[in-house]
C-alpha cells in the first residue's frame, strides 16, 4: 500500500515537467497514472477478498463440522432419492424394462378438383404408396414405434404402420432394424428392415415431414419412400467436418425393385453425406447417393383413362438412380425455439433399361424401354414465431423414354404406345405447394396445405387439412 | 464411382491415423457448465467442448451434423440427463458410431443420476406441459450439486484416463477448496436475498430458489414449455397485486416479451440472469457464473 502512495507521489512530482512535454508523452503519462490507479483499486479489492477469506476461514472451523454433517446428509438423501425406484411391486419392476413406446395418430380432410382415382404422373410408372389419399375425411397412417437397447451390443427399433386401404386395414412393418452398438473405428452396422439412407427426406418418418404429401420425385422414383430389408454398413470420419460414407445391400423386392431373385439381393446403394456449421446460426448438409436396382417384374400402375379397365405394367431390367441433396438450416444463435428457417432441395436422375410388359384384358404386349428421367424439388419452411410455420415447395419432373414395341401380343399397337404410363404425353409434371401449420406443443400439429398440381396434363387444385398427434415417449428428431 | 469412393476412404483413414496421435481425452459436454467443470478438473489432459451455448434452449436443439462429428471422437460424454436432452441426444448417440459414449459405457455420464432432483411431479401427464418425470433437470444452479458432480466426474476421468488419475485427484482437491470458499462467500453475500419473491419465465430456477431461499410466486409459462399467453399473464398480474414480486427472471435464450410486459405493468425489474457458463466475459467460468447471478440478484433486490 505504501508503495502505491510512493509511486503516486513520484508521478505528482513529475507532473510539472511533463506539462511542457509534447502530447504523446503526456498521453503515455496519463496511461501510467491510469495503470497506477487500476493497480491501486485491484489491491484494495484483493485486500477485501483477503479479509473476506479470513472471515470465512474463521467460520470454516465451525462450518467444517456442519458441512461434513450436510455432506453425509446429501449422500444419504442421494441414496434415498433412488430408493423409490427400488421399491414398488414386482410388476412395476418388470415394466421398468419396457421399450420407449410412441404412437402417432394422423388423419386428414382432402379435397381435389380432379378424381384422385385417376391420378398419374406423366412418363412414370407409379408403385409403392404413391397414390393420392382419398377425398374427404381419411384416417392416415397410424404408427406404433418401439425402441430400446436390446443389450450391451444391440439397439432395436420397429415401426408398425396401420393404414386403411378401401374397406380393409393394412398392417405394414415400415421398419424393424437392429443397430450394432460396439462396432470399432467409427463404423456402424444396421440390419433388418429400414429406410434407405439415399437422398435426404427418405429416412424420415412421414409424420416429421414438412408437407402433408411426398415430393413428386419421391412418388415417381421411390414409390413415396424406400424402405427395404437388408443391411447397411457406414463409416463416420473422425474429422470436425461431418463426413459419413456408407453402403447398403438390400433385398430389392419393394419399389423401385420388383421380385427378389438373387440371394445377394437385387438392390445396392452407396451414399456420402457431408455437413457442418457456419457460425452458430447456420448449419448445412450435402449428400450424394446412388441406388442400383435389378428390377424383376416391378408392377406399376398404367394410365387409366377414366374407363375403369386400367392396364397394368411390369418392368424388368436395370434401374439406376442418382440423388443429390442439400439442406440448409438457420436459427438465430442456434436456438430454433422461436424462429428458424429450413431450405431443402433434392435432384434425381434415373436411367432405366429393360423390357416393359403391358397387360390389358388378359393380353400382354412387350416393349423395349430405355428411359432417362430427371426430377427435383425445393422447399422452404419458416417458423416465424413459436408454434407457427409457413412453407412453400416446388416440384418438377421430366421423362425422356425411348419405347419400341417388340411384340403387340394381340393388342392394338397404337393404343399400347399411347396408354403405357411411360408415355409422357409431352408433358413435364410440376406442382406448387403452400403450407401453414400450428403446433401447440412438440406433440401435436395441425396443418393446412394447398397444391396446384400438374402431375398429368390437367390442373388439380388440392386442399388438405391434416393433424399429427404423438402419444407417449418423446421421439428425438434427426437433422 | 465405386473406385474413387474407395480412394477417398483410404485418404480419410490416413488422416484418422495421424489425428489419433494427438494426446489428451476429448470430452463432449451437453451443456457449458459441465464443459467448464471438466476444464477445471482435467486441466491440460482434456479437451472439453459444449454442444450448446448460453443462448440456446437445451430442451430444443437440432441434432446437427457438426455435433454428430464431435461425438464421434469423444472419450467422455457428460450431460445433465433427467430427460433434458431427450429430444436430440439419442439421435447423436445413435449416429455417432462411437461405442465409448453409449449408455452403460464408462464414457457416458448423466450427472442428474448423482444429485437429488427437486420437483418430482406427482402426476405425469402431457396435459401438464413439458414435465420431467424424474424431476427438474436444471440442477446446475445449486453450487452444492456442482461439488458432488465434480467428485463423480473426477472418478470417471480417472477410469477413462488412469495414467493421469493423480493429477485429476489433485485438481479436484484444488477445485473443491476454492469452491467451498466461494460457496461460503456467496451464501454470506446472499443472506439478504432470503425470502425475496420472484416471478420466473420457466421453472428452471428451482435449485437456485432452494439454495438461496428465494420465493417463486409465479411463472410466465402457464405450464412448463408452453409459451406465455395473454390470459395467463393478466391473471398473473392480478395475482401479483395481492402477493407482489420483487423481480421477474428469465434466461438469455428466452423470449423477452412476456417478462418485459410484466416488468412494465407490475413496476418491477426484469432480470436476464445467466443460467450457465458463457455468453459474457463475467460468466466465463463456474465461479464467475454464481458471482454474476448473486450480484445481479442483489442489485435488483436493493
Amino acid at each position: 500500500m505504501r508503495n502505491v502512495y510512493a509511486n503516486t507521489l513520484l508521478v505528482l512530482i513529475w507532473l510539472p515537467f511533463v506539462a511542457a512535454a509534447d502530447n504523446t508523452e503526456l498521453e503515455s503519462i496519463r496511461q501510467q497514472i491510469e495503470a497506477l490507479r487500476n493497480e491501486y483499486e485491484s489491491r484494495i479489492e484483493a485486500l477485501e477478498n483477503r479479509l473476506e477469506q479470513a472471515e470465512s476461514q474463521a467460520r470454516e472451523a465451525g462450518a467444517e463440522a456442519e458441512r461434513a454433517r450436510q455432506q453425509t446428509e446429501t449422500a444419504a438423501t442421494g441414496i434415498a432419492a433412488t430408493e423409490p425406484a427400488a421399491t414398488g411391486t414386482l410388476q412395476q419392476k418388470i415394466n421398468a424394462f419396457n421399450p420407449a413406446i410412441t404412437a402417432v395418430l394422423q388423419g386428414s380432410f382432402n379435397s381435389y378438383s380432379e378424381d384422385p382415382k385417376d391420378y398419374a404422373v406423366s412418363g412414370f410408372q407409379l408403385g409403392g404408396e404413391s397414390g393420392l389419399p382419398a377425398q374427404g375425411l381419411t384416417l392416415d397412417e397410424t404408427e406404433l414405434m418401439l425402441s430400446a437397447n436390446v443389450d450391451q451390443l444391440f439397439y432395436g427399433q420397429t415401426t408398425i404402420a396401420l393404414h386403411d386401404d378401401e374397406e380393409e386395414t393394412e398392417v405394414e412393418v415400415e421398419e424393424a432394424f437392429i443397430d450394432a452398438l460396439a462396432m470399432p473405428a467409427g463404423t456402424g452396422l444396421r440390419f433388418g428392415r429400414f429406410y434407405s439412407d439415399i437422398g435426404y427426406l427418405n429416412r424420415f418418418h412421414t409424420h416429421t415431414w414438412d408437407f402433408r404429401d411426398a415430393p413428386l420425385a419421391y412418388r415417381a422414383f421411390l414409390g413415396k419412400q424406400y424402405s427395404d430389408t437388408g443391411m447397411q454398413l457406414s463409416w463416420l470420419a473422425p474429422t470436425d467436418l461431418y463426413l459419413r460414407l456408407g453402403g447398403e445391400a438390400l433385398r430389392g423386392n419393394r419399389f423401385p425393385g420388383g421380385d427378389a431373385s438373387k440371394t445377394s439381393g437385387n438392390s445396392q446403394s452407396l451414399f456420402a453425406k457431408l455437413g457442418g456449421d457456419l457460425g452458430s446460426s447456420h448449419s448445412w448438409q450435402l449428400g450424394l447417393s446412388q441406388l442400383w436396382v435389378d428390377a424383376r417384374d416391378r408392377r406399376g400402375s398404367g394410365h387409366s383413362h377414366g374407363g375403369g379397365d386400367s392396364a397394368s405394367e411390369a418392368f424388368t431390367g436395370d434401374s439406376n438412380l442418382t440423388v443429390a441433396d442439400f439442406v440448409w438450416k438457420w436459427a438465430p444463435n442456434g436456438n430454433p425455439r422461436h424462429r428458424n428457417f429450413k431450405f431443402q432441395s433434392e435432384f434425381f436422375y434415373r436411367k432405366e433399361d429393360g423390357r416393359n410388359d403391358f397387360t390389358e384384358d388378359g393380353d400382354t404386349a412387350v416393349l423395349d424401354y430405355d428411359g432417362s428421367q430427371k426430377g427435383l424439388y425445393a422447399q422452404a419452411v419458416y417458423q416465424f414465431t413459436q408454434r407457427w410455420r409457413i412453407g412453400t415447395r416446388y416440384d418438377w419432373l421430366s421423362a425422356d423414354n425411348k419405347l419400341k414395341l417388340r411384340n403387340p401380343g394381340g393388342l392394338d399397337p397404337d393404343e399400347v404406345m399411347e396408354e403405357t404410363a411411360l408415355n409422357n404425353d409431352n408433358h413435364d409434371p410440376w406442382r406448387w405447394s403452400l403450407m401453414a401449420d400450428w403446433s401447440p406443443s412438440e406433440f401435436s400439429r395441425l396443418r393446412l396445405q394447398y397444391n396446384r398440381d400438374r402431375s398429368r396434363s390437367l390442373t388439380d387444385q388440392q386442399w388438405m387439412m391434416q393433424y399429427i398427434m404423438s402419444l407417449g415417449s418423446h421421439g428425438a428428431h434427426e437433422f | 464411382m465405386r473406385q474413387s469412393a474407395m480412394l477417398f476412404l483410404a485418404g480419410v483413414l490416413l488422416q484418422t491415423v495421424t489425428a489419433s496421435v494427438h494426446a489428451g481425452i476429448e470430452v463432449f459436454a451437453c451443456e457449458p457448465e459441465w464443459a467448464a467443470l471438466i476444464e477445471e478438473l482435467g486441466g491440460a489432459h482434456v479437451k472439453a467442448g459444449s454442444a450448446t451455448t448460453a443462448l440456446q434452449d437445451v430442451h430444443h436443439i437440432q441434432a446437427r451434423p457438426s455435433l454428430i462429428a464431435r461425438l464421434r471422437r469423444a472419450d467422455l460424454l457428460i450431460c445433465t440427463g433427467a430427460g433434458l436432452e431427450e429430444g436430440w441426444l439419442p439421435v447423436l448417440q445413435r449416429r455417432a458410431n462411437n461405442p465409448r459414449v453409449q449408455a452403460g459405457a464408462n464414457g457416458y455420464l448423466e450427472v442428474s443420476d448423482h444429485v437429488r432432483l427437486l420437483d418430482r411431479p406427482v402426476r405425469v401427464d402431457r396435459a401438464e406441459g413439458d414435465v420431467h418425470p424424474q424431476g427438474n433437470p436444471h440442477i446446475q444452479l445449486d453450487p452444492h450439486n456442482i461439488q458432488r458432480i465434480a467428485e463423480i466426474a473426477t472418478e470417471r476421468l480417472a477410469i477413462i484416463d488412469p495414467a493421469h488419475a493423480d493429477d485429476y485427484a489433485t485438481n479436484l482437491t484444488n477445485f473443491s477448496q476454492r469452491w467451498q470458499l466461494a460457496i461460503e462467500r456467496w451464501e454470506l453475500r446472499a443472506k439478504s436475498l432470503k425470502g425475496t419473491s420472484v416471478v420466473v419465465h420457466h421453472n428452471s430456477w428451482v435449485y437456485l430458489q432452494h439454495w438461496l431461499g428465494l420465493e417463486i410466486v409465479g411463472t410466465l409459462e402457464p405450464k412448463p414449455g408452453i409459451p406465455p399467453s395473454s390470459t395467463h399473464l393478466s391473471q398473473l398480474l392480478a395475482r401479483l397485486e395481492q402477493h407482489p414480486a420483487q423481480m421477474v427472471i428469465r434466461s438469455a435464450y428466452q423470449n423477452p416479451r412476456a417478462s418485459e410486459w410484466l416488468s412494465q405493468r407490475a413496476g418491477i425489474p426484469a432480470l436476464v440472469l445467466p443460467s450457465t457458463v458463457g455468453g459474457s466475459e463475467a460468466t466465463k467460468d463456474l465461479f464467475g457464473l454464481f458471482d454474476a447471478i448473486i450480484r445481479q440478484l442483489l442489485e435488483a433486490a436493493s
